[in-house]
């Protein structure tokens, strides 16, 4: 009765055990069907749990760990005492988690008052905002002031998800007055990333060096990235960290600079413009870069904008240029030393040997005139009265006797025409001419009127301030000498080893005779001692020996039919001539080599001659005693160059093309 | 009679092992094993919920009483005389037919498909109704028909099985359709459908399958190329495919560890706690837990199974056998899909999943397996 409607109920019997039959094997197949359906589960179970495994292992690491870069600290860079000359400093950044601030405009307008920022640092803001995830903090405003950090701390409870945070940031002490040398870090552009040896040193990174040592000392300086491995879950949101990977602080930079040296080469050049360069001659080392103008370094350091920037490239005088070792000047009379030591070598001169100076001379075949700068010529002079006097009709003939082949040997073989190495980048080779170099560039013969342009340190030659150092320095080391450096030692920043920069010993400029290094020495100490050598004003008083030479380069030359030359204050600034000196001290034992150009100047022995003096006194007696009390200090405190020279000097001083013309004489005259 | 009598004394003699527990439970109609594996198996899911849901003893807490309400109900059905439920089901498979039209017409939506009726302050889903009332309807129909089942006989079977699961379709719920299909379908099967029906059937699906994918929407086309090739798109359709089986695989043999899954607590892989939560699970427990949790799964068809070859007529019999295949079918699907090897429809894993309706309407089914079971027994004494 329970089992189904009437109509079956006439065969019950028979169809419940037919149906109970039917349905048990209905039920083994449904059994069957279960079995193959969790076969099929446990083999695709086991595929991905056992075979699979180590795979989708790594897969499951990969989507949750994240390698976070942590950056090295930078390298301290300090001078020869321990002045620091780059250093890291805190800087406060305040940024603004926008997770936790749904309506930024509004806490825009109520943090003004409390931590000053312009339009531009609120556009630059909002335009982060959207390409950052919420829940990271955007920045609104670095370097702020300890007083503005203060303001917000005191009302930090109002401002949810805006938080202070201390980073490092390069700091300048010296600022423009080592810039050049020191160089300065800025962001990171794709090219020198590609430049670099290894991308990966630079995780991290958003700075490089761009220039000066913290450019040539990138590496040292740098350090090795560590890395911190997060848990993040899968919107980016770190969790926990998982493991650290110490990374390594970058080097210290010991540099041979005398900071002390540096500040009084930078101030004796006062308001003119031009480079200064003092090298040790012992070991090579370099005490003081100089170049001036110079510029504020940290505007790169925070990213200078592009207004900034580009006033500072269209600046007439260049203050992103490095004089003392981009800047290529012709050497006029500094060059006057090595030419007669080259004399000597070649046994074209003997110290006894003179010339008589009428003020002018010809070739033969030529009614072209080649004029001393003192017009009514120096009468009969031996070598050492022709250096002491830098007659320039001398060391015509002494070119003549040379020729261009042994001058631009001599030239060669004291590193003139090529860069000398310093660990410093960018540095130029300038040029010492020789007939091949005439005959690629110009495709032109070798004229022998350009020879005794040469032997006055004018025509082609072009030199750097840091190659006129360094033959001073081989001047001073009668022939040895080392590669200029400005890295004294490199320091670990844990551990405080120090591993010294060994000074590179340079093949010896050998002579015949070794008497002619004295010889030529000697002549330039009567250059700043003797009354009327041209650096006499500064040698006289002077506490040490000092073996000098003065130089007064002309920037254009005057043409062949200009009958008067201009008087210095007519002449344009930018005619006007550079004035050089070069000289090294204590003569006997030199400690100091120098050389000083001041652009556009006028005389060498009046104006780049007191600028050495000063930097050697602060090398040697660790103070400035030149000029310091005369109240009319022409290097100190004026600040275009005083009109040393009587106007009648330059009515006489009718100069040809590319000529040099000294006017020292009559500088000391003045005295 | 007789063949009663045969059964009542079977009966008494297996009866001697079991426990005073099982004779009382019995009582009450509850099935003792039933009862320990399902326990059994919403615990484990319980335990996979602490640590899918992030640690929220809340959430947990919610899914302990809904599945305790669940248990109720189970117990309260399993009540009922089975000849109860074949008197019902044509009324309540009517009643829940025009609410499915319902809510096609004015039903809410969630996520994209129009599934629920708002009844004042509670909603509810009829395609969970369905689930019920279509085992129940298609065997008591069957039952009263003569079996095998003749031409008509199937072809009114499909027409009663194909209308609600078109309109479930139509929400649509591909999952729930599938089920309802499979709860009507393993019916016909179990009244001894002919082969050449059977066969016929997988070869006319096959025929229109072109017909078929054109009519599907385009999600549901994605999501079948998505499990043909799940990286074609690692981070579109295919992302819950490739995260889901990054997180087993990475679990091995014996697992991460419970509560020390990454991909789940770290949100990389979605609906951690609903549809996929066997991936947590499998990738905490392993290997070892998959097997286990299987077997638990298994032993509840198995024992679904014998209540349905000791039923004592053709209703009970088509009606367990069907509860205990879609059952199964259930739990086949959503691992199927988790791991990858079906295309992803919304069917949750049975018990462990979180959600009410689901449990409830499972548990449900529990009850009449439950009722079939100790109600033959009474009526053998």
């Amino acid at each position: 009765m329970l089992l189904g409607p009437p109509r079956r109920g006439r065969t019950a019997l028979k169809n419940v055990q037919a149906e109970k039959n039917a349905f048990l094997r209905r039920a083994l197949i449904a059994v069957l069907f279960c079995v193959v359906c969790v076969l099929i589960l446990v083999v695709r179970m086991t595929d991905l749990q056992v075979i699979e495994h180590d795979q989708l292992s790594t897969r499951a690491d990969q989507n949750r760990m994240r390698v976070v870069p942590v950056a090295p600290v930078r390298g301290l860079i300090y001078d020869r005492n321990g002045t620091l000359l780059a250093q890291n400093k805190p800087a406060f950044v305040l940024e603004v988690i926008p997770e936790q601030n749904k309506d930024l405009d509004a806490l825009l307008a109520r943090l003004q008052p409390i931590v000053h920022f312009s339009e531009a640092d609120a556009l630059r803001f909002k335009d982060r905002v959207r390409k950052t995830p919420r829940y990271r903090g955007v920045p609104l405003r670095t370097n702020l002031s300890m007083e503005e950090v203060a303001s917000y701390e005191v009302n930090r409870h109002d401002f949810p998800g805006v938080e202070v945070t201390a980073g490092l940031t390069r700091n300048y002490p010296l600022g423009a007055s080592a810039a050049h040398v020191v160089g300065y870090v800025g962001g990171i552009t794709e090219d020198e990333l590609k430049k670099a040896t290894d991308e990966r040193q630079y995780q991290g990174l958003t700075q490089i060096g761009k220039l000066g040592v913290e450019k040539s000392y990138e590496d040292v300086l740098r350090g090795e990235s560590g890395a911190k491995i997060i848990e993040a879950n899968a919107f980016g949101r770190p969790l926990r960290e998982l493991d650290y990977r110490r990374g390594y602080p970058g080097r210290n930079l010991v540099m041979s600079l005398d900071a002390k040296v540096q500040l009084a080469a930078e101030q004796a050049l006062g308001e003119l413009d031009g480079a200064i360069v003092a090298i040790d001659p012992s070991n090579g080392e370099v005490i003081a870069l100089v170049s001036k103008p110079g510029f504020d370094p940290h505007l790169f350091v925070e990213g200078v904008d592009s207004k900034t920037y580009k006033a500072l490239l269209d600046d007439p005088k260049r203050p992103l240029f490095n004089r003392s070792l981009q800047g290529t000047y012709p050497p006029g009379s500094t060059l006057k030393p090595t030419t007669a030591l080259a004399g000597l070598e070649y046994g074209v001169l003997t110290p006894e040997h003179s010339e008589y100076c009428r003020g002018e001379m010809t070739l033969p075949g030529s009614s072209r005139k080649y004029r001393c700068y003192k017009r009514s010529g120096h009468g009969s002079m031996k070598m050492l009265a022709a250096v002491m006097n830098s007659c320039d009709i001398y060391f015509y003939q002494l070119a003549l006797s040379l020729g261009i082949d042994r001058m631009h040997a001599s030239m060669s073989g004291f590193g003139l025409g090529r860069p000398t190495g310093i660990d410093l980048p960018l540095e130029k080779s300038g040029l010492a001419p020789s007939r091949e170099w005439k005959q690629r560039v110009r495709k032109e013969n070798w004229y022998p009127g350009e020879t005794l342009n040469v032997g006055i340190g004018q025509g082609y030659t072009l030199v750097t301030p840091l190659q006129l150092a360094q033959m001073t320095a081989r001047i001073a080391m009668r022939g040895g000498g080392f590669k200029p450096h400005i890295v004294h030692a490199t320091a670990d920043a844990i551990t405080r080893d120090v591993t010294p920069v060994q000074p590179q010993l340079l093949d010896r400029i050998e002579l015949k005779d070794n008497k002619n290094w004295q010889t030529v020495i000697a002549a330039m100490e009567e250059v700043a001692h003797t009354p009327g050598g041209t650096a006499y004003r500064i040698g006289k008083d002077a506490p040490y020996r000092i073996a000098a030479k003065t130089g007064t380069a002309q920037v254009a030359g005057l043409r062949q039919d200009e009958k008067v030359a201009r008087r210095f204050e007519d002449t344009p600034l930018h005619l006007r001539d550079h004035a050089l000196f070069i000289g090294f001290a204590p003569a006997e034992a030199p400690r100091i080599a120098i050389a000083v150009i001041a652009e556009h100047a006028g005389s060498g022995g009046a104006v780049a001659g007191p600028i050495a003096r000063q930097v050697m006194d602060q090398f040697l007696l660790g103070e400035v005693r030149y000029g310091v009390n005369a109240a009319t200090a022409p290097t100190t405190t004026a600040p275009a160059p005083p009109p040393v020279v009587p106007p009648e000097a330059f009515a006489e001083d009718l100069h040809l093309d590319d000529h040099e013309h000294d006017r020292e004489e009559d500088g000391v005259e003045q005295e | 009679m007789i063949a009663e009598a045969l059964h009542g004394a079977r009966r008494r003699r297996s009866n001697k092992p079991e426990s005073g527990l099982s004779d009382w439970l019995e009582s009450w109609h509850i099935d003792l094993w039933l009862l320990i594996l399902l326990l059994a198996v919403a615990g484990i899911g319980l335990v996979v919920q602490y640590s899918a849901t992030g640690h929220s003893l809340e959430a947990v807490w919610g899914q302990a009483q809904r599945i305790g309400l669940g248990l109720i109900v189970m117990v309260l059905i399993a009540q009922a005389p089975p000849d109860t439920y074949r008197s019902v089901a044509p009324w309540v498979y009517l009643v829940t037919l025009l609410l499915l039209v319902l809510v096609l017409i004015l039903g809410d939506h969630a996520k994209g498909a129009q599934r629920w009726l708002e009844f004042g302050i509670f909603r509810f889903q009829p395609s969970e109704f369905m689930k019920l009332a279509m085992p129940v309807t298609v065997a008591a129909f069957l039952h009263w028909r003569r079996l095998p089942p003749s031409l008509l006989t199937i072809l009114l079977t499909l027409l009663m099985v194909g209308l609600p699961a078109a309109l479930i379709m139509k929400q649509p719920d591909l999952g729930t359709s599938l089920l309802i299909i499979a709860a009507g379908g393993f019916a016909l099967f179990f009244s001894g459908l002919q082969w050449r029906w059977i066969l016929g059937a997988i070869g006319a699906f096959a025929a229109a399958a072109p017909i078929i994918w054109e009519r599907l929407h385009d999600y549901q086309r994605t999501r079948i190329l998505t499990l043909l090739d799940p990286e074609r798109d690692p981070l579109g359709t295919g992302y819950h495919i490739t995260q889901s089986k990054i997180a087993i695989g990475s679990g091995g043999i014996f697992g991460k560890g419970w509560l020390n899954g990454t991909q789940a607590h770290l949100d990389f892989l979605p609906e951690a706690h609903t549809d996929f939560i066997f991936a947590v699970f499998a990738e905490e427990m392993g290997l070892l837990g998959f097997l286990l949790l299987l077997s638990l799964y298994l032993a509840i068809v198995g024992r679904c199974l014998y209540i349905s070859l000791r039923a004592q007529d053709t209703f009970q019999r088509l009606l367990a056998g069907s509860l205990a295949l879609t059952f199964f079918i259930y739990v086949f699907i959503n691992i199927g899909m988790v791991i990858g090897l079906l295309p992803v429809v919304g069917v949750p894993l049975p018990l462990v999943s979180y959600g009410g309706t689901s449990a409830l309407s499972l548990l449900a089914c529990f009850g009449m397996l439950m009722s079939i079971h100790t109600h033959r027994k009474l009526l053998a004494n």
